[in-house]
């Protein structure tokens, strides 16, 4: 891919993040998210790793961003009072970001063009996870059943006594 | 500048987005939105360093990656729960309203 495509990407996604973080209202930020999201999983793709961009679209733009509309649905009466924005928080986040980029600036950059590998099939990922990440991979299956029991519980109505 | 670090510009750009989400808004929302753009952030960081690292061939960038977003799922799920189940109770999501814990 060409510079331009990157550059091009790379202004989508932080416009939509940025869009996200200040919007006033939380329906347009929810939707500026999904335009941050897709532009991150067009990032992985362009690094090479397609699976994780094609997760990153299901999980994130499927079902995240989905479940974020639905509780600004159901949390609606809320959602119509404007949002005190604090300016403190922008001094920190300027702060923290310039802290990064004098750290990323200072190192000397250890390589690197990319080296030509072969391409990550889904394949070679579903080998890897079921032989060396077999105990994560199960620890992800036990966290993701606690999460749906926990959401389910939180969420449930009390009972009237 | 190589792709590395211009890839790395981006996602502590990105990080620091999410961080100005989540510390000045008071809608808690607002707080997951910013907490799920540092998470993206991360996965970018290391699927990053992944590609431009010395073993591009075992995929271990990866792996953490989609870890990294399978436990960002759950995350949000609970959150939104949170969310929902704090707005029953006070009627608002403004979290600097949610002060019954205060001395």
């Amino acid at each position: 891919m060409n510079n331009a495509a990157f550059l091009v990407i790379a202004i989508v996604t932080l416009a939509g993040a940025l869009a996200a973080a200040t919007l006033p209202k939380l329906i347009h930020a929810a939707l500026c998210l999904i335009v941050a999201f897709v532009g991150l999983a067009a990032f992985f793709f362009f690094l090479g790793a397609e699976f994780v961009g094609l997760v990153q679209l299901f999980v994130y733009v499927g079902a995240v961003a989905v479940l974020i509309v639905f509780t600004i649905l159901l949390t609606r009466r809320d959602v119509g009072k404007p949002d005190k924005f604090n300016w403190g928080g922008i001094v920190v986040a300027v702060a923290v970001f310039g802290g990064l980029l004098w750290a990323i600036l200072k190192t000397p950059s250890v390589a690197i063009a990319a080296a030509q590998i072969p391409p990550l099939t889904v394949k070679r990922i579903g080998e890897v996870l079921l032989t060396n990440y077999v105990w994560p991979l199960q620890c992800v299956g036990l966290l993701l059943t606690a999460a749906l029991i926990g959401a389910l519980v939180l969420v449930m109505e009390e009972k009237r006594r | 500048m190589t792709t590395l670090s211009i890839l790395l510009v981006i996602s502590a750009a990105l990080f620091c987005i999410g961080l100005l989400a989540a510390l000045s808004r008071r809608h808690a929302i607002f707080i997951l939105i910013g907490i799920e753009l540092m998470l993206a952030a991360a996965n970018l960081n290391f699927v990053a360093f992944w590609r431009f690292g010395p073993e591009p061939q075992t995929p271990t960038g990866v792996m953490v990656a989609i870890f990294s977003i399978a436990i960002a799922a759950a995350e949000v799920a609970v959150g939104l729960a949170l969310v929902i189940s704090v707005y029953r109770h006070y009627r608002t999501t403004n979290v600097d309203r949610l002060n019954q814990l205060k001395g």
